[in-house]
């Protein structure tokens, strides 16, 4: 599916319908590559919560950072359908399966975009683990974020980029 | 048909596992799975005996993919074999060039075992 943004990207403004496609681009990963049916969820928790994040940061015509969060269990559920039962007793093959996922969200993000495809970079992925931590982007910046439900348990995706 | 002996080139370990067990899910008949980090690895691994399918990731430190087809060219080990690059970039002209330098095609990621089995089958003799 490609973006109706139609103009190739020439700034940074955060734009709007960003979030849907966000969404669309989590839902289409998480369905093909951990058989994950991500949904809306009606009524999101207003804060993200769970030890588990990654990170893929932007370079180019878009800077900044596409995150995933969820917690503990989730990143269990989704390693395990990309990689086996394995996974269940690795943390580190959970960690390297969620930092995969925003990879590919990050990729198939600005593959919907018009004109940012070839103009934006991704770095490699990075894993946090625990809760206690704050994220802070350098200045001017926006973001937006969204939460799906992963079988029943929220998993939020942010997007923040500086301006 | 003989079990297929298959490289796969990936500087993610858990992006290896996930080809590998795509390759399987598509009901490809796989013998030896052997697995490399980059170009180099790979083109080490090609030196030492025939593969009948590369798998190679384009963007990897110390030597990508597009480096890692060209080093094939000139090893007879490689004449024939069928290789697929697996990306996730958007940009068009990457793997156009992959494919002007030797590749039989690519998968674009997020990818599911049919798709893999789509893009690889063809390529492959007959009976799988």
């Amino acid at each position: 599916m490609s973006s109706t943004l139609g103009e190739s990207v020439q700034h940074t403004q955060l734009d709007p319908h960003w979030k849907g496609i966000l969404e669309c681009a989590a839902i289409e990963v998480f369905n093909m590559m951990a058989g994950t049916e991500l949904t809306l969820m009606t009524e999101a928790p207003e804060h993200q919560e769970g030890p588990q994040t990654a990170m893929v940061g932007l370079a180019g015509a878009l800077c900044g950072m596409i995150t995933i969060r969820c917690q503990q269990e989730t990143a269990v559920t989704l390693a395990t359908r990309m990689l086996g039962d394995d996974a269940k007793s690795n943390p580190s093959m959970v960690g390297d399966a969620l930092g995969e996922l925003c990879n590919m969200v990050a990729g198939n993000f600005k593959s919907k975009i018009t004109g940012l495809a070839d103009h934006c970079m991704l770095s490699v992925p990075t894993v946090i683990w625990g809760e206690d931590y704050v994220m802070q982007m350098v200045q001017p910046n926006s973001g937006l974020q969204t939460a799906l439900s992963c079988e029943g348990q929220p998993i939020w995706f942010s997007l923040v980029i500086h301006v | 048909m003989s079990k297929l002996r298959v490289l796969i080139v990936d500087d993610s370990s858990v992006m290896r596992k996930i080809v590998e067990r795509s390759l399987r899910q598509a009901g490809l008949d796989l013998g030896e799975v052997l697995e490399a980090s980059n170009g180099a690895e790979a083109l080490a691994e090609v030196h030492k005996g025939r593969f009948d399918l590369i798998l190679s990731d384009i963007n990897m430190p110390a030597m990508d993919g597009l480096e890692f087809l060209r080093g094939l060219a000139g090893v007879e080990s490689a004449k024939g074999v069928p290789v697929v690059m697996i990306t996730t970039e958007g940009s068009e002209a990457r793997v156009v060039e992959a494919l002007s330098v030797g590749a039989k095609g690519y998968i674009r990621k997020p990818f599911t075992p049919e798709q893999v089995k789509e893009r690889v089958a063809p390529l492959l003799g007959g009976g799988q």
